[in-house]
């Protein structure tokens, strides 16, 4: 049974029917799912979720599809890690990392989107899908296409990492590099979204697609006991992210899971791409879009779709949003694994660094409950890290202890 | 010496469905108002009441949004590509 009510724009509020529709006729502005909360509090409670796999479906009526889901049914329920070693870095009581480096199938949090937007391609009834992306996307619309039997049609810029390339081509997509950033790769595939009846996630099923996101703040919420923390930091590319977790736990709210309370959401971009950060700071709603320069790939949107409804939310809960350069999403990949034993790709880097920045500025203070929001895995983004080389040594004990003996002098050193 | 103008979906109900259409204008300015003499109110569903662009819209002459050129008063060239987008998700 279906909670939905039908589509609404969030700018103007215009109500549409349930189609692969995502952008208002009247004012552009992009649609959203509405819900029947009343009748989905009288069903969903804190024990039927309980009984139900931990998957994200465990939250179904939340979430817009008519029937059972039948893409990504194993994707969801990643683990909250407790991090105390690197909340002792940091300086603060209680951090937790919400860790979507081990998402299955694809070790990012866009399994959760391409689960829902895939599930309901087949609802619609289309027979092929595709996506512009920056490469988690893409791995994870190539892998579950593949399990669905759907050809998959995928756009990226041509400068994206070895791994996340490999990671799509595997599953047997058609994997088209765009010369151009991804903005530009975005604007081509909206063009061949006018002309091909496919299943575009991001562009005709982008208000089912956006849905998936909420799982991640149902999750956490789900995981502290059906409580929701004093902070989040979420990592921004298109800002969807941090808008869905915000609206996720509104929902649990609103249908009487959690109690009313009160997060301030913090946004993280890199330095190098900034246009959601440079607008809280700027103190406006207007995005400026930017050319896009980082490492972190993964975040490299300059014309952020939901930048606007991003900077609403940050502001609206109290928080505020930084960027971090280059070297220091390098160094914050490196403290997140040897405190933590989780390699994060560089958005996960940008997050944490972008952390202990507003730490530092006493936005978030050691006395709060934070989540951090690490979306994707370390795996797929090596390319980025400069490591000391190895030496070789020759089978033999000596050599193992001449080497030893060395890296101990120059750790004292 | 025309210019080809791509029209997103949303605003093909005003051009009979069609998906790009020729103008012959200097500027995206005035490209939107020869879209809108032949297309009566697709203007209004471009720019607010105040004549700016829309915030959900992108405009691209020859694949570069006019947010990093000179907005609607950026020139288009005799052979220029126009293309209008709505701002779409991803990542």
């Amino acid at each position: 049974m279906s909670y939905i009510k039908g589509l609404k724009c969030r700018e103007c509020g215009k109500a549409y029917p349930v189609e692969p529709l995502a952008i208002c006729e009247e004012c552009f502005g992009p649609l959203e799912v509405d819900y029947d909360y009343e009748a989905i509090g009288k069903t969903l409670t804190r024990d039927e979720i309980a009984s139900r796999p931990r998957t994200l479906w465990r939250y179904r009526e939340l979430l817009p599809l008519d029937g059972e889901p039948t893409v990504g049914v194993n994707t969801g329920c990643t683990p909250l890690v407790r991090a105390d070693r690197l909340a002792a870095a940091l300086g603060v009581r209680e951090l937790f990392i919400k860790n979507d480096a081990v998402s299955h199938p694809t070790l990012s949090f866009k399994d959760r989107v391409v689960a829902v937007a895939l599930s309901k391609a087949r609802e619609f009834g289309f027979e092929a899908v595709g996506c512009a992306s920056t490469g988690n996307l893409a791995n994870s619309v190539a892998a579950n296409a593949a399990s669905a039997g759907l050809p998959a049609y995928i756009l990226i810029p041509d400068n994206l990492e070895k791994s996340k390339v490999i990671g799509t081509q595997i599953f047997g997509a058609t994997v088209v590099p765009v010369r151009g950033n991804y903005d530009a790769v975005n604007r081509l595939c909206s063009e061949i979204a006018g002309r091909y009846a496919w299943a575009f996630v991001n562009v005709n099923l982008r208000p089912f697609y956006a849905e998936g996101s909420k799982t991640f703040g149902f999750e956490i919420a789900e995981q502290l006991g059906w409580q929701v923390p004093d902070a989040v930091v979420v990592p921004m590319a298109g800002g969807s992210l941090i808008t869905k977790i915000h609206k996720g736990f509104r929902e649990l709210a609103q249908i009487g899971l959690i109690d009313p309370a009160e997060t301030r959401f913090f946004g993280a971009q890199a330095t190098g791409c900034n246009p959601i950060t440079a607008a809280v700071k700027g103190g406006t709603r207007d995005i400026r879009p930017v050319k896009p320069d980082t490492i972190a790939k993964s975040l490299a949107i300059g014309n952020p779709a939901d930048g606007y409804f991003a900077t609403g939310v940050i502001a609206d809960s109290g928080g505020w949003a930084e960027d971090a350069s280059d070297g220091e999403i390098l160094d914050a990949i490196r403290l997140l694994a040897t405190t933590e034993g989780i390699f994060a790709e560089t958005a996960g880097g940008t997050t944490l660094a972008v952390t202990q920045k507003l730490i530092a500025q006493g936005r978030i203070k050691p006395t709060d409950r934070i989540v951090i929001a690490i979306t994707g895995n370390g795996l797929k983004t090596q390319e980025a890290l400069k490591l000391e080389e190895l030496q070789s040594i020759e089978p033999k004990l000596s050599d193992f202890e001449a080497l030893i003996d060395k890296r101990r002098a120059v750790r004292a050193a | 010496m025309a210019q080809k103008v791509i029209i997103p979906t949303p605003l093909r109900r005003f051009t009979n469905g069609v998906d790009a259409v020729e103008v012959n204008a200097p500027t995206v300015g005035d490209v939107f108002n020869q879209l809108e003499t032949n297309f009566p109110g697709i203007r209004d569903r471009l720019c607010e009441s105040n004549g700016e662009l829309r915030r959900f819209i992108n405009v691209y002459v020859d694949g570069e949004d006019i947010r990093f050129l000179d907005r609607l008063k950026t020139n288009v060239g005799p052979e220029a590509e126009v293309s209008i987008v709505p701002a779409i998700a991803g990542g």
